[in-house]
């Protein structure tokens, strides 16, 4: 039976029908023509489909999307709405991806490690994109645009 | 010569779009009312097609089309050199990514329904699933007579007069493993009826004149009936050519067939299915020499597993016999490279094309002839190694900047080598011990003598001084877009702020051959060259005319028509722009690009390959678990000479991505099978590295400016992958004293020598094999 149900995606109250097996990434992209979120694996192995639950970083094709019910959603198209984020600037100067797939997963995860620990050591940031893969960067230029928004950080302190 | 945006980390051209979710992958591509194609796959490896009867499923309500070979209206099969590759199988299947019918339906669910309900009798048949017993004269055939479809040589000197003057021979087998591409976007297309006839294609195409013919061919269409648009590239490695081109052309079949568009977008179950991969290898080495460690005579073998179709072999093959012997001087070599077809998923290009393999045996070879010789690994190369005038074993002299002993010394002292490879030799037993590898290698540059070699980009100056910029060459996230659009901006003196560079479409650009064998630069960028000079001779011309000078009196800097003597800014670039066309003047230039001469001669062996070379060294610090097997890789350093630095991010991010996936070809990859049946079908089973498996990496750019290339550059996507599994090799021998003859170097290879695994038996001993699960094939993602 289908349900009603209710998102902050982005900002912005969203209700939406869904079914009771609908899964929260097909319903993202489909019937919220939010398409940022990219389907990789369909298992939860690869990150492409990475969005922020309530500011956690989930896999949005493991989870149905009535559980997102009444639940608060970020994706990448909502890191800028106000203008790109420190992070996404980083990534920009750095030039950190090349065919971006895993970008829309990278930049939430990293987004979410940031919000916790604002000066994660290398190991952090390594582990906190360890579920997003990536083929083309070898993970270098990501990590390190990511270490330089911590250190700016630190020296505007 | 001074540059100004030439070297420089310029941004990325498409990497805005990519952070804010605006980047739109192919299967971000909707039109309205669009129907869902699905394939009907293979039930068997191999197997006979005795009927397919599709009644039930054109019954089915939402049913709009349902479609087999027979309703092809051109050419049933596609093949770039080799034309074997059924659009959908009518006669057999061959491997178990086969098509045998397809759907149109206007819900996925419904889509999949009907698949359900297309029954196709089959008669199995024997199966091959390896490439030595293929070649053997009662294994089950795939094709005609003869599973034996390609045998490339190279002949050099006098084999019995080089092995008797060795000391000693050295012979050894290898094996190298199947790799999956793995571009983390899996394939997807979206194909439209065109307005006044034909079909415009949306999707993850790399090589979209390749797919455009096959599709013109399989619709019988005009080629310019057949528009295909690139969408963003969410990653191809070599990947998406083939598998794309049957995507193509079974989308446009249904969008035709229905008149409405199709949306196709592969599972990555369906994608790892279907899709071909790198080849693997048996190689038989050897090599006499004497004990000087002078190389008298290399002679090798290697059977290419080419799977059930012809696809790239045929070129894959040939690069792996050109540069089988590496980049050492020997005067008797006699190489011989044979592909075979079995029931396997078809191999093709794949990023390295042909090296990876050979690359991982010279470089093993070359380990073990220093330790027979008792010499170091640095030693007997730098003492075999090609000099500036070298010449090949395909006869070819090498009469650019040879940079070999430059890279491999910068390498190895970057990795302190030396040092730590005694070291690490003479350590005490541990749980842990450590060891440093060694690897290099020559790599021609382009297509060599596969075929034409020629590209076209168009420079296109707008009213107000913007930029827009295309080509056949594609990007698929390499960054061709990016060097191309600073060499325009080099030659026109502006910034990359005005450049918009258009994803290639089939319709609007010339046709420049696929975008392989790291030719995006050189090829591309050299017409990109020539197209923003013809444009910039017009506007210098207007310009000389405006502050009454003649051409060459001015210049174009930093945005402004200058005086050059003076350094006087006489207009704007905007305001050049509009005077330019105020005065009629085409402000839109076509470059056109051809690659110097390259020849072979099939049946001597010899040749001038490739029109240059590019040189590169890794060396790889590793951990061994002598308990366990597992290797880790601690350090690495990553040395090319790439001629010259067009983009210093671009550049290192092909330095570090080709480590990354070079460690996964060492240590975690391997698509492997039982009878033909892949034991793996997604990234649970399949292994790439993550971030937590590659190391710090020291990258080193060595820049020899080459006159074959656009401001001196060359190539360098193919070359940094192709050498970390080799010195991973070496390490592993550095640290424990056994050599691994077979990678991926998985923990029982290390610790016995050998994959555990149950041995299938011979597959065309079986009738019955186990076909894939359908429900394993995941929910055809749209």
């Amino acid at each position: 039976m289908n349900k009603q149900i209710t998102l902050t995606i982005n900002g912005e109250a969203r209700a939406v029908e869904v079914g009771p097996t609908d899964i929260l990434l097909d319903v993202l992209r489909e019937k919220l023509g939010i398409k940022s979120p990219k389907i990789g694996c369909e298992r939860g192995d690869c990150g492409a489909c990475t969005v922020l639950l309530d500011g956690k970083s989930v896999r949005s094709c493991l989870i149905l999307a009535i559980e997102a019910d009444g639940h608060k959603i970020t994706t990448l198209e909502g890191l800028s709405r106000n203008g790109l984020t420190p992070l996404q600037e980083s990534f920009l100067k750095h030039s950190s991806f090349q065919c971006g797939f895993c970008a829309p997963g990278i930049v939430l995860s990293a987004t979410e490690l940031l919000a916790k620990h604002p000066h994660p050591s290398e190991e952090e940031i390594k582990e906190s994109i360890s579920g997003n893969l990536c083929r083309c960067t070898g993970y270098k230029p990501i990590i390190e645009a990511i270490a330089a928004v911590s250190n700016a950080r630190r020296k505007s302190v | 010569m001074g540059t100004r945006i030439i070297g420089k980390r310029e941004r990325r051209v498409d990497i805005l779009g990519k952070l804010t979710g605006l980047a739109k992958f192919a299967a971000d591509y909707n039109a309205g009312h669009q129907l869902y194609g699905k394939v009907l796959r293979a039930k068997h490896p191999h197997a006979r097609i005795l009927h397919i009867d599709t009644s039930k499923a054109k019954m089915l309500d939402g049913v709009e089309a349902v479609l087999t070979a027979q309703d092809i209206p051109g050419e049933k099969v596609m093949g770039i050199v080799i034309k074997n590759q059924a659009i959908l199988a009518f006669d057999k299947v061959r491997y178990l990514g086969d098509g045998v019918a397809l759907v149109a339906a206007r819900t996925k669910d419904v889509a999949e329904e009907a698949l359900s309900l297309i029954r196709v009798d089959y008669e199995p048949l024997p199966v091959v699933s390896d490439p030595e017993e293929a070649l053997k004269p009662d294994a089950p055939k795939i094709h005609g007579n003869d599973n034996a479809f390609v045998h490339h040589k190279v002949r050099k000197g006098d084999m019995e007069k080089g092995f008797a003057q060795a000391d000693f021979v050295i012979e050894r087998k290898f094996r190298t493993p199947c790799i999956e591409h793995s571009y983390i976007e899996p394939e997807a297309v979206l194909a439209e009826p065109a307005e006044h006839g034909g079909v415009l294609i949306t999707g993850s195409v790399q090589n979209l004149f390749s797919s455009r013919r096959s599709v013109a061919a399989a619709l019988k269409l005009d080629l310019n009936r057949v528009q295909i648009i690139q969408a963003t590239l969410g990653g191809s490695f070599g990947g998406k050519d083939e598998v794309m081109t049957s995507m193509c052309c079974r989308a446009a079949l249904l969008a035709l067939a229905t008149g409405k568009p199709v949306k196709m977008v592969n599972s990555r179950e369906e994608s790892m299915l279907e899709s071909y991969k790198r080849h693997p290898y048996v190689l038989y080495y050897k090599w006499g020499a004497k004990k000087d460690g002078s190389i008298t005579a290399m002679q090798c073998k290697c059977i290419a597993d080419g799977g059930a179709y012809s696809s790239m072999s045929p070129f894959v093959t040939w690069r792996s016999v050109v540069q089988a012997t590496g980049p050492y001087y020997c005067e008797n070599v006699k190489t011989d490279v044979h592909a075979a077809y079995t029931n396997n998923n078809y191999t093709g290009a794949m990023r390295g094309f042909g090296s990876p393999q050979v690359n991982f045996a010279i470089e093993s070879m070359m380990d073990e002839l220093a330790e027979k010789v008792g010499k170091d690994p640095l030693q007997i190369r730098l003492q075999n190694g090609f000099k500036t005038g070298a010449v090949t074993a395909t006869g070819q002299k090498l009469t650019h900047n040879v940079s070999l002993l430059e890279v491999l010394t910068k390498a190895a002292d970057a990795g302190d080598f030396l040092a730590k490879w005694k070291k690490y030799r003479s350590a005490p037993d541990a749980p842990k011990k450590r060891g440093i590898g060694l690897a290099c290698s020559y790599r021609g540059v382009s297509l060599g003598a596969e075929g034409v070699d020629a590209a076209g980009t168009i420079v296109s100056v707008q009213t107000d001084g913007s930029v827009i910029v295309s080509s056949g060459i594609t990007d698929m996230g390499q960054g061709a877009q990016t060097q191309m659009s600073q060499i325009a901006a080099e030659v026109l003196g502006i910034s990359m702020s005005r450049i918009r560079f258009m994803n290639t479409n089939t319709s609007r650009v010339p046709d420049s051959g696929p975008t392989v064998a790291s030719r995006g630069t050189i090829m591309g960028g050299s017409a990109a060259k020539k197209a923003a000079e013809i444009v910039r001779e017009t506007l210098l011309g207007v310009g000389a005319e405006m502050g009454r000078l003649t051409p060459d009196q001015c210049d174009l800097v930093d945005d402004f028509l200058v005086e050059k003597a003076t350094g006087k800014r006489l207009a704007s670039f905007a305001e050049l722009a509009a005077a330019c066309f105020a005065s009629g003047k085409p402000m839109y230039g076509l470059g056109w690009y051809k690659a110097p001469h390259t020849s072979w001669h099939e049946d001597e062996g010899t040749g001038d390959a490739y029109f240059t070379f590019v040189y590169g060294a890794n060396v790889a610090e590793v951990e061994v678990d002598t308990e366990t097997g597992k290797v880790d890789v601690i350090n690495f350093v990553t040395c090319h000479d790439v001629g010259k630095a067009i983009n210093r991010n671009t550049i290192l991010g092909q330095f570090y991505g080709g480590v990354a996936m070079g460690i996964g070809y060492g240590l975690l990859e391997e698509f492997d099978y039982e009878d033909s049946v892949p034991k793996q079908l997604n990234f649970d089973e399949y292994l790439i590295a993550t971030s937590m498996d590659v190391p710090p990496i020291k990258a080193i750019v060595v820049e020899n400016e080459d006159a074959a290339g656009p401001f001196g550059a060359k190539s360098i996507g193919e070359p940094t992958t192709e050498l970390a599994a080799p010195a991973i090799g070496n390490a592993i021998r550095n640290a424990i004293g056994r050599r691994v003859f077979e990678i991926p170097a998985t923990l029982e290879r290390v610790l016995l020598g050998h994959k555990l695994s149950r041995k299938g038996e011979r597959g065309s001993a079986r009738k019955e094999i186990m076909a894939v699960d359908s429900c394993k094939l995941g929910r055809g993602a749209q």
